[in-house]
Parts: structure tokens; sequence; C-alpha cells
């Protein structure tokens, strides 16, 4: 039984350890401005694409910063072009300016990549085959979690113990008293999407050197698991946005084996399909979280005020 | 800043003007039904360059009496059915004298009913699911059909792979896949088969593997589109699958070379042609495509030949000879020529039965050199 | 007195609103029988074709975000249903085996079939028509239920909420296991599309294929302007303005929302129903996400909160995405020929840059909260101002 599930699981903890990646800029954006950054998991999709472009022109040890660097620019001008003039503006505006953005991204990648499937190039050491517990698998599998784990408690160091870190916080407990102690909103919100791109430039790094094909809507659903994950853990809390990451990418994967554990394991005896709903089951674990627990596992009540 | 703004937008709306064509000799056009961009994208290009190449050998017919330019319109039908009626009724309001396409059954299934209404002929290459025919009088195709296909590959997998239990990977919504899993699992036996299908945009096969290994099959069936196909390929390496993979047609193609060259992975393929069938003619489309820098980056960067392009340059010929015997350029009149067109093809004799549907019984089965990265032939395969 | 002017000065408008879109219809009906499919021109048809789809589904969407405050992503789910159900209740039994043709169909009604047998070729209008009224049913009942523990929620958390259950019922109806439903995830065809709605008048056939997707969009799109000038509409906007203070004034907020989330997803069923016979195929894959997006930026493209400007916004992005700017795609735009730029994909990006421009610059859309009837009144009263 134990090895039946091994597999699984591990390809779990991997995919969870990317989706935790993207889930800390959407949590973190969410944290600030209270808005649902749809494009992200575009710019998540264009960090790869990047880097199938560049590593067919610069060896690995120039593409690799440039990519970060270029992606991490990307964000910062997403939010300084199409959120930063609607800060004022009803919330729904801003939300549907980050559909346009992500239209327009998706859009833009299919014009240069026509439409067709990229192959990514392959990093050497950590796309290598290794064998864990008897079972083969590629080495980023294993790096992942602790790469992701390393990451973000460096993150939540930035956070408590910086300035900006300690204004990020303040700006999330409160926009417009934090503006008035003298907190410069901008420069927050700019280091908020600097941070999240930064973590979503690495986090396809490791995603497709895992599953190595770039397509323009590549980005979609890995971005909306990535934000379900955020929702699930307590949006606004890091340590939420990672935990919640994980839940879903193991139960992702477990899904898509359920009909064959279940065989194996003499359950059942004939398919039932559990592989259809791999993607339907993170908005219906989504949905359980809204209705019975609004504010997710680690997030903080909140009260509307009239 | 405004005032820029909407003069701008105006100007972008403003509808675009058709371009006039002046040519010597009255031109014929022919429609160009494939997709250029999405899942089929790569496959779709290959199929069009089998076309361009004849194109580029014989652009003139003789029509009644009457030489005539051949030009091929182009409309993108993006791999997606939803866009495929708008795509076909693209051409159709284009003028085309009959249309040729599509890679991948579905588009295909989808836009037969906007050819049918305005009564264009169409000619399927590679569309090789049942429906495309069937309850459609417009139809055409000059490929095998998935159940003999499925069958084939049946048979492939017991006979020759001595499989027992077969895992069968589809792609939800896919006509193609679905299908054609269907009719492998008709022909395998339903109790010997697991099935399972994955959603749009999935990126993560590795589990699918792991079922295939946990359930103890000892064949991997995936007639999927070549995108997923690397993938699959990928993770079988690193995974270490230990059992054939077996595809259809679509397969085919050097993208899956590509990303079989140097692993370990057991590929079989059926498929249209087998590359020095015709010796003069792989070197005349091999030398093209290689002078031709689009045509070389539309075949994936290499001149291995797709059984896909070959189809497409019978396709354009059995397109002539519809039109020499409709002796006019009329839709309707090549409608009602074509079920009784015959021509002597590449990829073998081509003649249409009852339901539009070509005669043929027979497919290549090939098999992928991981060394070379090149297909090496198995077997010619029919069915009693 | 002023106040009976004003009632008189508004039902005039309505009368005239009425008079130019019959003969909208009149215009559309005869373009139908003109302009055959092989005509460069049968374009503008299949504009005004998927267009009025498009149009209905904005519309719809517009009621419950626009003018109830509600931001819901499920109307790719709605219409989803609405063409599932239309799909599978009007395709003809001799096609069934054929269309499902690896399942065992469970469902073997055909309503324009059984309606005409009982009374003659009126009942497949009927037929048809009961079919898409089904369609819209269904989406509704599905919306009640969806409704029932997500309009509780707020703002972006019921954005993302009906977004899922958008990818949820994709899913349910893809599972294999409701194939003999559905079809599993293979597409439904051969049912009554707009290509093969023909009236018989003695020898002549009368072309209906734009007509019919055209005056089912029109009366639709009639009864929610109704809605909307009816109290209830009313209380949508309150609700809208501000939920607290429409509590306060004793509106049922839940009652509303309900109504206003049913009442849409009925209407987006329809269009969907609209949609399956203007493709003359239905399959689930197609309704995404991506969907509901486009939707959304036609709605915006016209003016949160006005449903003239959705059925104007969707008018021209469909226009301009099938039609206008297809130059872009194809090497030759406005006799320029540059096919290294102007190729495939670039009509998409020029579009959605459109979209943003309109986004960030062009908040209100084209029409703001306006409606065409308003600019009448408005260009009335100047005239009327400058007489005096």
């Amino acid at each position: 039984m134990a090895k039946t599930i091994l597999p699984y699981i591990i390809s779990g903890i991997s995919v969870g350890g990317q989706y935790a990646l993207i889930a800390i800029g959407y949590t973190m954006v969410y944290g600030i401005l209270r808005l649902i950054n749809f494009a992200h998991g575009d710019v998540f999709m264009v960090a790869g694409l990047m880097m199938v472009y560049m590593a067919a022109a610069l060896p690995l040890y120039i593409a690799i910063p440039l990519m970060i660097i270029l992606t991490v620019f990307l964000g910062f001008m997403i939010e300084r072009v199409a959120y930063r003039p609607l800060r004022t503006a009803p919330r729904m505006s801003v939300m549907i300016s980050a559909i346009g953005v992500s239209y327009l991204i998706q859009n833009l990648a299919l014009y240069i990549t026509g439409g067709l499937n990229k192959n990514y190039p392959a990093i050497p050491w950590i796309s290598d085959r290794v064998t864990v517990f008897g079972m083969e698998t590629s080495r980023v599998t294993i790096i992942t979690p602790f790469l992701t784990i390393i990451l973000v408690v460096a993150l939540v160091q930035l956070i408590n113990h910086t300035k900006i870190g300690m204004a990020m916080r303040a700006v999330s407990l409160n926009f417009e008293t934090s503006q008035l102690m003298g907190i410069r909103i901008n420069n927050v919100i700019s280091a908020t999407f600097i941070i999240g791109t930064f973590l979503a430039a690495v986090g396809s790094m490791l995603f497709f050197t895992n599953y190595p094909g770039v397509v323009p809507t590549s980005g979609a659903m890995p971005g909306l698991k990535a934000f379900v994950a955020a929702v699930f853990g307590g949006i606004g809390s890091i340590p939420g946005a990672v935990i919640g990451a994980f839940i879903i990418g193991i139960a992702e994967s477990l899904i898509k084996g359920l009909d064959t554990i279940l065989i194996v394991h003499g359950t059942i005896t004939e398919q039932i399909g559990f592989a259809t709903f791999s993607d339907a089951f993170t908005f219906v674990l989504l949905i359980i979280v809204l209705v019975f627990k609004p504010t997710g596992l680690f997030g903080e009540k909140t009260t509307d005020k009239v | 800043m405004k005032k820029i703004l909407s003069i701008a937008l105006i100007l972008c709306l403003v509808m675009a003007l058709a371009p006039m064509a002046f040519a010597d000799n009255p031109v014929v056009k022919i429609g160009v039904f494939e997709p250029q961009s999405g899942d089929n994208g790569a496959g779709g290009k290959q199929e069009v360059l089998g076309m361009q190449y004849a194109n580029k050998l014989t652009p003139t017919v003789e029509i009644g009496g009457t030489e005539y330019d051949v030009q091929l319109v182009y409309a993108d039908n993006a791999s997606s059915n939803d866009k495929a009626p708008t795509a076909a009724q693209d051409l159709i309001s284009n003028g085309v004298s009959l249309v040729l396409g599509s890679y991948g059954s579905g588009v295909s299934i989808a836009a037969s009913d906007t050819f049918a209404n305005a009564g264009v002929p169409a000619i399927g290459v590679t569309c090789t699911n049942p429906q495309v025919t069937a309850d459609c009088e417009v139809y055409f195709r000059i490929c095998f059909l998935d159940p003999f296909q499925g069958t084939v590959l049946a048979n492939f997998a017991k006979n020759e792979l001595g499989a027992t239990k077969a895992y069968c990977l589809a792609k939800l919504g896919d006509d193609y896949s679905g299908g054609l899993c269907n009719f492998f699992i008709d022909a395998f036996g339903k109790d010997n088969c697991v099935y399972e299908q994955f959603p749009e945009g999935t990126s993560d096969f590795s589990t699918y593997i792991t079922n295939a290994q946990n359930q103890g099959c000892d064949v991997f069936f995936s007639p999927v589109s070549t995108e997923a196909a690397a993938q699959i390929i990928a993770k079988a390496d690193t995974q270490a699958l230990g059992m054939p993979i077996l595809a259809g047609d679509t397969w085919d193609s050097n993208v899956i070379l590509n990303a079989a060259k140097g692993t370990d992975v057991q590929i079989c393929v059926t498929t249209f042609y087998q590359e020095g069938a015709d010796a003069e003619f792989d070197a005349g489309i091999k030398e093209w495509i290689r002078s031709d820098s689009t045509a070389l980056a539309n075949n994936g960067g290499n001149d291995e030949l797709a059984a896909v392009t070959v189809m497409g340059y019978d396709a354009y010929y059995v397109a002539l000879e519809a039109l020499k015997a409709a002796g006019s350029v009329d839709p309707e009149d090549v409608l009602e020529a074509i079920p009784s067109v015959e021509y002597a093809g590449v990829t073998g004799n081509i003649a249409f039965d009852d339901i539009g549907d070509a005669l043929r019984d027979s497919a290549f089965v090939k098999s992928c050199n991981t060394e070379t990265g090149v297909w090496d032939f198995v077997s010619v395969a029919t069915v009693d | 007195m002023k106040q009976v002017n004003a009632s008189q000065s508004s039902k005039k408008s309505s009368w005239i609103s009425f008079l130019i879109t019959l003969a909208f219809l009149a215009l559309v009906f005869c373009l139908d029988q003109i302009i055959k499919p092989t005509n460069k021109m049968y374009m503008l048809l299949t504009v005004l074709q998927k267009g009025s789809v498009y149009a209905l589904a904005a519309v719809s969407m517009n009621l419950l975000n626009g003018y109830t405050g509600l931001f819901s992503l499920g109307h790719a789910g709605f219409m989803l249903i609405g063409a599932y159900t239309y799909a599978i209740f009007t395709i003809p039994s001799s096609a069934r085996d054929t269309v499902y043709q690896y399942f065992d169909a469970a469902i073997r009604v055909s309503f324009p079939e059984v309606l005409s047998n009982m009374m003659g070729p009126a009942g497949t209008a009927l037929g048809v028509l009961a079919a898409v009224i089904l369609a819209g049913l269904m989406a509704a009942f599905f919306a009640y239920l969806i409704g029932l523990p997500v309009l509780r929620l707020k703002s972006d958390y019921l954005a993302i909420a009906t977004l899922g259950f958008a990818e949820i019922i994709r899913a349910m109806f893809q599972w294999q296991k409701l194939g003999p439903i559905t079809n599993g995830s293979n597409l439904l065809k051969s049912f009554a599309r707009t290509s093969k709605f023909k009236l018989e008048v003695g020898d002549t056939k009368l072309v209906l294929s734009t007509f019919v997707p055209v005056l089912i969009a029109t009366a639709s799109i009639f009864i929610i302007v109704k809605l909307v000038n009816s109290t209830y509409g009313r209380a949508f906007k309150a609700i809208r303005d501000d939920e607290v203070a429409a509590e306060a004034m004793g509106i049922n907020l839940a009652k509303h929302k309900m109504i206003s989330f049913t009442v849409s997803s009925f209407f987006a069923g329809v269009s969907g129903a609209m949609m399956a016979m203007v493709l003359s195929i239905a399959q689930a894959s197609n309704f995404k996400s991506a969907m509901t997006y486009e939707i959304l930026l036609m709605v915006v493209l016209g003016g949160i909160g006005s449903i003239s400007g959705s059925v104007i916004g969707s008018l021209l992005f469909v226009a301009a995405s099938e039609w206008w700017l297809r130059g872009l795609d194809s090497g030759t735009f406005l006799g320029i020929n540059a096919p290294g730029v102007f190729r495939n994909g670039f009509r998409l990006v020029v579009f959605s840059i459109i979209i943003m421009i309109v986004v960030l610059f062009f908040r209100k859309g084209i029409m703001g909260e306006k409606e065409i009837s308003d600019l009448f009144r408005a260009r009335k009263k100047k005239a009327r101002g400058a007489a005096q």
C-alpha cells in the first residue's frame, strides 16, 4: 500500500512546492492591495518563455539570472502601468484591469510563440534522474520542497526584521493610516510585486524543469490553483499560503491516482474516472473553505465597517 | 492624450480593405483549413508544408480548357472546436472552390456543418474519426479511419508486443485521442484496458505514468497531441516507465523524435507513409524544406518528413483532380465530381467510398530509434 | 402636469425604441434572404449571429455585475449548462446513435420531433423554443443551488467561488460516467441549429439563420430591460450602491441577490443554447473561464451598468475580432502588406491593447451608465431648451 501511494505523495509535494512559490505572490499582493492579481500566473508563464528563448542564445549562468531580473521587471511594470492608475478606482475596476493584463500577456505570448509548444531547456544537475526509496524520479522533484521552505523562511525573516518588511505589515494592516504615518505606499507596493514575481520566476524554473513544455496558457491553471492555495491557507498569511499549496498539490496528485490506488487496494474493480476532476477538486476544496471558514486556515478575522 | 488615443482607437477599428490581386490567369482558390496554433499547431503546420510544396511544383491547373493559377487560402482553426466554424466561414466567404483539412478530427466535425450549409466540399487530410464524414455530404477524406487504426494498434500490441493489459490515455474533449482510445479498447478487450483522460492544460503526466505502472500494464497507449507527447516521453524516461508506448498517426512527427532521442523509451506508431517509399519525392521535398527557412522552422528545424506532410501533398493533387473532373471552379460542380476522383498518390491509391471515406486497408507501423532519432520501419499492417 | 409630460415622453421614446427594434429585425430578415454563405459579406451575418449570442450573455452578466454589484465569474458554466440542455433535447432520434458513438444514449427525447409529430411544422419551432427555455431553466436551477452557499460571500471571494463552480460544472459534464447523458467529453452535434432554420412558404424557402438568434436575443434583452426598470431593478441598484443602507431600507438582501443571480443565469443559459445553435456544436471544453473573461471585457467595453452599452460592446467585440481585424492575422491590413508583423495572433494582440486602453483610460466604456434612449431624450431636451 505504502509503495503504491508514495510516488503520488512525492510528486504532490513537488507540485505543491511550485504552487507555493506562486501563491506567495498572490497572498502578499492581496494582503496589501486587496487585489486578486489574475496576471500573476501569466507572469509565471512569461518567465518560462523567456528562459526558452534566452537559453537558446546565452549560456545558462547568464540566462537564469537575466530571466529572473526581467521577470521581476515585468511584475514591477504591470503594477506601475495597469494597477497604479486605478488606485482610487473601485475594486472591481482593478480586478478587471488584472483580467485585461492577463488577456494581453496570453495573446502576446500566442503571437510570439505562434501558439506552439516551446520546449523548456534542460538545466543540468536538477533535471537528472535519481532514485529515491526505490522509485525513479528527477532531482528537481526532490529539491523543490526544500528550496521552497528555504525561500519562505528567508522571506518571513525579511518581513519580520527589516524596515521594508515592517512597512509591508503596516500597510496590509491599514492602508490609509500607514500612509498618514509617512510610509511611502507606492514603494511598499512595488517591493511586494518585486518579491512576488521573483518567487514566481524561481517557481517557474522548477515547474518547467519538471514539466518541460511552455504554452501561452501554461500559467493560467497553476496560477488559479496557487490563488486557491492562498485562499485556503488564509489570504494574506504567508505560512498559510505555503501549507495550502502543499495540501492542494498532494490532493491533486492523489486524486489523479485515486482510481489506481483503489483498484490496487481492491476497493473498486472498475475505473471511476476521478482524474477528470483533478482540476475541479481544487475548487471544491476552495468552496468548502469559503463557505465554512471564509478566512482560511490561518487568516485573521476581519469585520466590515460601514 | 485622450484625443490621440481615441483617434488611434478609431483607426484600429476601421475596416481592413481587401487586397485586390491582379494576375494574368484566372485564379482558383483552395482553402487550407488547418490549425496553425494551439495543441495541434505543430502538426497542422507540417500538413500545410506538403500542400505548399505541391503548390510550388504544380502552381496551375487546367479546368475546362482554361489555365488557372491555384491560390492557397489559409484559415487557422486554432485547434479549437469553437473557433473552427468561423475559420471555415472565413474560407467560404473568400470564395474557395474546395477546402483541404484538417489535422485533428474535432475541428473538422465542428466545421462540417458550416461547409455543408454553404455547399462547399471539404477533403479531410488526416482527420481519422468516423464522425467527420458520417452525416455530412460535403466531407470526404483521404486517410484511414480510427476503427481501422485502433484495431491495427490493438493487434500489434497483442501479437507483436505480447501485451496483456493496456493503459490508455486520452485528452478530455479531444475527439481524436478519445475516439482512437475507444476503438483500441473495443479491439483489445475492455477488461484488459485501463482508460483515463486528462483535463486540458495538464502538464503533470507523472501521476498517469505511475498509474500505468501500479496497475501492472504492459503497454502504454496514448494517441494524444504531440505537445503532450513530448512531456509524456520526458516523464516516461525519468520515471523508467518500463513498457512500450504506442500511439497513432499524430505521433509520426519529429517532435516525438526530438523528445525521444537519447532516452530509453520504446515508441511505436501507426502511420500513412514510410520515408523511403518514394525516394525521388523524399529528396525533392527535403531539398525544398532545407532551402526555405520558414518551411524548415515549420517542420521543427530539421528535414525529417512527417507522414502528415506527405498526406498534405497528396491531398493537394486530389483537389486538383477534383477540379479537373468538375471542369469548373463552382463548389457545387466540384462537390459532384469528388466521389468519382481516383488518384495514385505517394501514400498509395486514393479513391472514395459511398460515405466519402478513403478506401485504405493498410497502415505502416514504425518504431522510434532513440539512438539516431529517426523512424525505423517495422511492418505494414492490415485488418482482415 | 410636469409628471404627466415626463411619463408621456418616456412612453413615446419607448414606442420609438420598439419601432426601431422592429425595423432592425425586418432588416436582419431581409439580409438573411439576400446574402448567401459564399458571399464575402456573409461575415456580417456571422457577426450578427455570434454578436447576438454574446450580447445576451453580456447583458445578463451586466444585470449581475453592473446592476446588482455581484461580481460573478461563473458565466461560462451556466452557458455550458444551457448549451448542453438545448443540444441534448433537440438531437433528432435518427442522428442520436451516431452522435453518441461510444455510449448508449440515455435521453432519447427530441422536443422539435415530438412536437412536430403532434402539430406539424409549427411544432418544430415550438420544440426549439421549448428547448431554449428549458436550457435557461436548467441554468437557473443550478444557479439557485450554487447561490445558496455562495451568495453570502463578498466581492472577490464571490468572484473566485463562482469561477470555481464553473470549472466544477465543466468537469462534471466531461465525466466519462455521465457519458450516456452528456456524451462524455466528446462533442454534441446534429441538433437543431441555425443553418437548418428555414421557413417554407409555398415553393420559396426563407432562410432564418440569423433572424432566429437575433430575435431570441432581442426578446430576452427586452425582458431584462423590463426587469431592470421595475421595483426589483431599483432594489438591485440599491444593493449595488450600498448593501448596508439597502438592508436598512427594508430590502431583503438574500432574496434579491438570489433573484438577480438566477435570472442572470437563466439568460446565460439561453445564450448558451443560442451559442450551440449558432456554432452547430456543443462541447464542454469550449466553455472555459477565458470565455467568462471575454464576456466581462465586452461588458466593460460597453460600460458597466448600461444595457445598450453591453449590446454595442459585444457587437463591436465580435465584429472587430472576427471580421474587421482579421487582416492583421493574414499579412495585409489597411493596404499595408507586412507578413512578418501581421502574422497569426497579431489581431488578438492589437485587440487586447485596445481593451487595456479602454480599461485604463476610458473606464466608463462606450456608454458609461447611459442608455441609447437617454441620448435621444437628452438631445430632445436640448432642442426644446434651445427653442424656448
